[in-house]
């Protein structure tokens, strides 16, 4: 498993151990007899492995995007580790504790104080206003109308939707419904925050403006973050660390670079060979080491080849690359250039 | 069965199979004619072997109501608290509505307060209609509702009303609570199907009679006989409505940590309001239908006066209840309707909502109870208001009496000799033919049809269902529904089914049918009656008319349907092709538009066999005549048994039908 993307070693805010889940007749005990079966015992039983032995651990504050094409398992993993499904087998771990072992009515305390979820089609609930469907997870709590509805219009106005509270979901553009949809799963203030495809059902511009606000959102409230998707320039977009998925199992886990730079297989490299790597390389991973003795400016090690080529452009001399205050190495134009040719 | 997809030489195969056993099944039975006397038993079912069952059934009964003894209360005292509790809410639904509130019995009563003025329940009709659909829907309703008045129909549909208003909320909320006990336990689920599939299939006046021993004559009895009658819909849509909410909106539900409770009210049933309130309408017409029959059992208001009308032949006064019943039914149907697709709720409509202030709040209501007050208070000083005066009245009874008379005077030649002609040529050969069937032989017909369309389980059903008529000594009443139905629907097929077609194919004409069927379909059975009796009189005939008419929606409905739902991308294919309109009519839409076209045959003959019981009225001599007679007698057994036959013939006929249909969608990949 791959190392943090930054230096400081932060908690595991929710982690999952060899957690499984099979589809078919009487999966447990298939399970107990056929320890860790290949594809060829699951289909000759006929079984179907929706999730195959997941093991993850999600950082608190960080976006954890799990990138898997349809089919691949991603919305059944994450239904396990909220345990709308009941895994087959495995532990998931919130904060130390298995939550396959919380009863019912713990299990209730978890989902309204401390999760969030955002769905693929928005599950709006059509008899009520926007402000009653932001203020549906507080109502369910038992928290009176005043106390609740006042709670709810910070955080309809905190996703851009001041003015149509009473609007309702059937009036609203796919945009608008998504805003309600994050700003409802947010009443709550959860501390772990799944979000299901939330963008996959909207036109391309939108799906980009959203993504913006969610980054916008993201840096104000840094919350713990399960962001599902099956879109992979999404997931380089948003992600701290992305595990992708296939056929259940999970292939690589790592920060968008790593899988840029080292993909596990060549499943992994089919999706990362169409990224402009200008985007997802830093110039920690193309430096040189510092030779020169005059440099024509300084770049921070973390910031992304694209971010720099503008500057960089028209410069004969070497910018120094800087981590903190000291100098780790130096980059070229030419260096930037190849980069952006695609040959690195 | 089910390797009919990957294999294109299997179905030629099984076919040439099944082409042998079909020849020596006919042919066994044309070798049961050649030794007819020699196996007499085979042809007329031997008195000495039928089982007694409608005995047992009545002695259990009697049992039931005599010798049951819970300890703490008999079985009869249980009846009688049910009925009693049903009983108050229909008092004062009744007093407000028809009678008045009185104190004593009969005609020593003293009217304590008055009903509502009949101004006054036209208003808040209106005002209904207003807030579900608009002014279009409120005048209509309003107008409805003034033809009662008007035409002095005004007393008996009030009642008819007051039972529908009680008997409504029960069957709604009896229906909800067992569709969601289904919705949540599959076990329970499983077990309710079959008992509804039987609750819609046998026929009314078959559970009239157990109901009448039950809790007695009288409206109580009526409304629970609507309330059973009208509730498997309301469970089946309550289902149906809850396995639709989309999967997200209950993970949703469950992810704000929801408790099963708060989930499926707060969560899942508003989800589910759409389909929820049509199974309200289907309760109001169902309850609306089943009103009107259980005048039988001493439901009165509108009913009885057709009925009444009926025994009497008096044609004109039960036209004009006829026409009352259409009214109410059509006012009733349109206001449910408008409310069930009233749209999810606006912004607009929302932020005019003053949660303070009651008066704007809810201003229909408001102004409703407004009505009842004034009206009420200057009824006391105008009679004309409180009471619709009978001097304004105006009667058509002698006008339609008239008009039945004159056309009996002029055309009853052609009538008659049409009459005749159908009766001698078609319908008493084709009566012969079908009595004079062996019965084994018939059952054997019915399960190799089983076995091919559904598998041996079908055909071991089927079986036993035709073996079951033939022992409870039913046969040969039997056969005559199965002749009565069987014409009927074959010629409702031959016009509907062009009807259809015909819509299907031109946007005008779909929508006139469109309006002519819905409104078809909302009258109750008993009205059909009327008209057939007028210039037919009574008979086979008349009975066969009646049943056409009723039963001619649905082939007409599920053809245009069917036709229209052949995939676009299809008709666009043959359009490329170069299809004339002929050449896409029979190769293409209707080869497609079959296996719909079959299921509208399907309920076609579902409602001929329900239509079939009613029309006992005017004198048949089948199944439904049986139904009629014990009802008569009070004779359980004799009812339960002779509706059972009913259904389990409509049975054979729906799983036939319905396996045909599953099976030709399959292989056409409709499905």
């Amino acid at each position: 498993m791959s190392a943090p993307p930054k230096s400081t070693k932060r908690p595991v805010k929710l982690g999952c151990k060899s957690v499984w889940k099979i589809f078919g007749d009487n999966p447990s005990e298939f399970l107990n007899q056929t320890q860790n079966p290949s594809d060829e015992q699951l289909a000759a039983s006929g079984m179907i492995g929706a999730v195959r032995d997941a093991n993850l651990d999600i950082l608190e504050g960080e976006i954890f995007v799990i990138m898997g094409l349809s089919g691949s398992g991603k919305s059944t993993l994450v239904r396990c580790m909220t345990r709308l499904i009941e895994p087959t087998a495995g532990e998931i771990l919130f904060e130390g504790q298995d939550l396959l072992k919380a009863d019912e009515k713990e299990l209730i305390e978890y989902r309204r104080h401390k999760m969030g979820m955002v769905f693929q089609h928005f599950a709006l609930l059509p008899h009520l206003s926007v402000l009653g469907n932001v203020a549906f997870p507080l109502e369910i709590q038992g928290i009176s109308l005043a106390e609740r509805e006042k709670r709810a219009l910070e955080v309809i106005e905190l996703v851009g939707l001041k003015g149509r509270e009473n609007y309702f979901p059937s009036e609203l553009s796919g945009g608008q419904q998504q805003r309600v949809g994050i700003a409802r799963s947010l009443c709550v203030e959860p501390e772990i925050w799944f979000l299901d495809e939330p963008f996959s059902a909207l036109d391309p511009l939108i799906r980009r403006e959203m993504q913006d606000e969610f980054l916008r959102l993201q840096s104000m409230l840094k919350k713990t973050i399960v962001f599902i998707t099956h879109d992979f320039d999404e997931a380089i977009r948003l992600a701290d660390r992305i595990a992708i998925m296939k056929d259940g199992k999970i292939i690589q886990i790592g920060a968008p670079e790593e899988l840029v730079l080292n993909p596990a297989d060549d499943y992994v490299a089919e999706f990362t060979g169409n990224i402009p790597r200008a985007k997802v390389l830093s110039v920690r991973a193309v430096m040189a080491n510092a030779t020169a003795k005059e440099f024509g400016g300084k770049v921070s090690a973390d910031t992304k080849i694209e971010t720099l080529a503008a500057k960089i452009i028209g410069s004969k001399k070497p910018f120094s690359v800087h981590d903190g205050s000291d100098i780790v190495g130096q980059i070229s134009a030419n260096k930037v250039f190849s980069v952006l040719a695609g040959q690195e | 069965m089910s390797s009919t997809a990957t294999s294109f030489e299997k179905p030629a195969e099984r076919s040439t199979n099944w082409w042998m056993i079909w020849g020596i099944a006919l042919a066994l039975v044309l070798i049961c004619y050649l030794i007819k006397d020699t196996i007499p038993w085979a042809f007329k079912y031997p008195r000495s072997w039928t089982i007694p069952l409608r005995f047992w059934i009545s002695d259990f009964m009697k049992w039931l109501m005599d010798g049951l003894d819970f300890g703490l209360f008999t079985f009869r005292e249980l009846t009688r608290a049910i009925a009693w509790v049903i009983e108050q809410p229909y008092w004062v639904a009744k007093s407000l509505l028809a009678s008045g509130f009185l104190n004593g019995r009969g005609s020593a009563a003293i009217e304590i307060f008055p009903r509502l003025p009949w101004v006054a329940v036209i208003g808040i009709v209106m005002l209904i209609g207003w807030k579900a659909g608009g002014r279009k829907l409120a005048l209509l309703a309003g107008g409805c509702f003034l033809y009662l008045a008007v035409f002095g129909q005004w007393d008996s549909a009030m009642t008819t009303l007051s039972s529908i208003v009680i008997s409504v909320p029960f069957g709604v909320m009896g229906g909800l609570l067992l569709g969601i006990a289904a919705f949540r336990s599959p076990r329970f689920n499983a077990a309710l199907t079959p008992i509804l599939d039987l609750m819609q299939t046998v026929p009314v006046f078959a559970y009239l009679v157990p109901i009448l021993i039950l809790f007695g004559f009288g409206p109580v009895s009526a409304m629970i006989a609507t309330i059973i009658y009208a509730m498997p819909p309301m469970v089946r849509i309550t289902i149906l409505g809850l396995q639709q909410v989309p999967e997200e909106i209950t993970e949703f539900g469950r992810m704000v940590g929801s408790s099963p409770r708060q989930l499926l009210w707060k969560v899942q049933l508003p989800a589910a309001k759409q389909t929820l309130m049509l199974g309200v309408n289907q309760v109001v017409m169902l309850s609306l239908n089943m009103v009107i029959i259980a005048s039988m059992i001493g439901a009165g208001g509108l009913g009885f006066d057709v009925l009444n009308a009926l025994r009497r032949l008096k044609i004109g006064e039960g036209i004009e209840a006829g026409v009352a019943i259409t009214l109410l039914a059509i006012a009733l149907d349109r206001l449910s309707q408008a409310l069930a697709k009233k749209p999810a709720p606006t912004s607009e409509a929302f932020q005019g909502t003053h949660r303070n202030n009651p008066l704007k709040a809810y201003p229909y209501l408001s102004a409703a109870i407004a009505l009842i007050i004034v009206t009420w208070a200057l009824g006391a000083f105008f009679p004309a208001i409180q009471i619709y005066p009978e001097s304004w009245e105006i009667t058509t009874g002698t006008f339609w009496g008239d008009m039945v008379k004159w056309i009996n005077i002029n055309f009853f030649d052609q009538l008659d000799a049409f009459k005749n002609f159908l009766l001698l040529n078609v319908m008493i050969p084709f009566k012969r033919f079908l009595l004079g069937l062996p019965w084994i032989g018939v059952v054997i017909l019915i399960a190799i049809a089983g076995a091919q369309l559904g598998g041996w389980r079908l055909a071991v059903l089927g079986a036993l269902l035709a073996i079951f008529i033939a022992i409870v000594g039913l046969w040969p009443k039997a056969m005559i529904t199965v002749y009565l139905c069987g014409l009927s629907v074959v010629i409702a097929c031959m016009i509907g089914i062009p009807i259809g077609i015909a819509a299907a194919r031109n946007e005008r004409l779909h929508g006139i049918v469109q309006v002519v069927i819905d409104t078809l379909q909302t009258l109750p059975s008993f009205v059909y009656l009327m008209p057939v009796v007028m210039l037919f009189r009574v008979g086979d005939f008349a009975a066969m008319l009646a049943v056409i008419v009723y039963a001619l929606t649905p082939i007409i409905r599920y053809t245009d349907h069917g036709i229209r739902n052949v995939p676009q991308h299809l008709i666009e294919a043959a359009t490329a092709t170069g299809c004339t309109k002929r050449q896409m009519l029979w190769k293409v839409q209707m080869p497609l538009a079959l296996p719909e076209i079959m299921l509208g045959l399907n309920q076609t003959i579902m409602m001929a066999l329900s239509m079939l019981v009613i029309t006992a009225l005017v004198g048949t001599r089948d199944l439904g005549q049986e139904v009629y007679i014990a009802l008569t007698k009070a004779d359980i057994g004799r009812g339960l048994v002779a509706g059972m036959a009913i259904a389990f013939i409509a049975i054979i006929a729906d799983r036939l039908i319905g396996a045909w249909s599953k099976r030709r969608k399959l292989e056409l990949g409709l499905e």
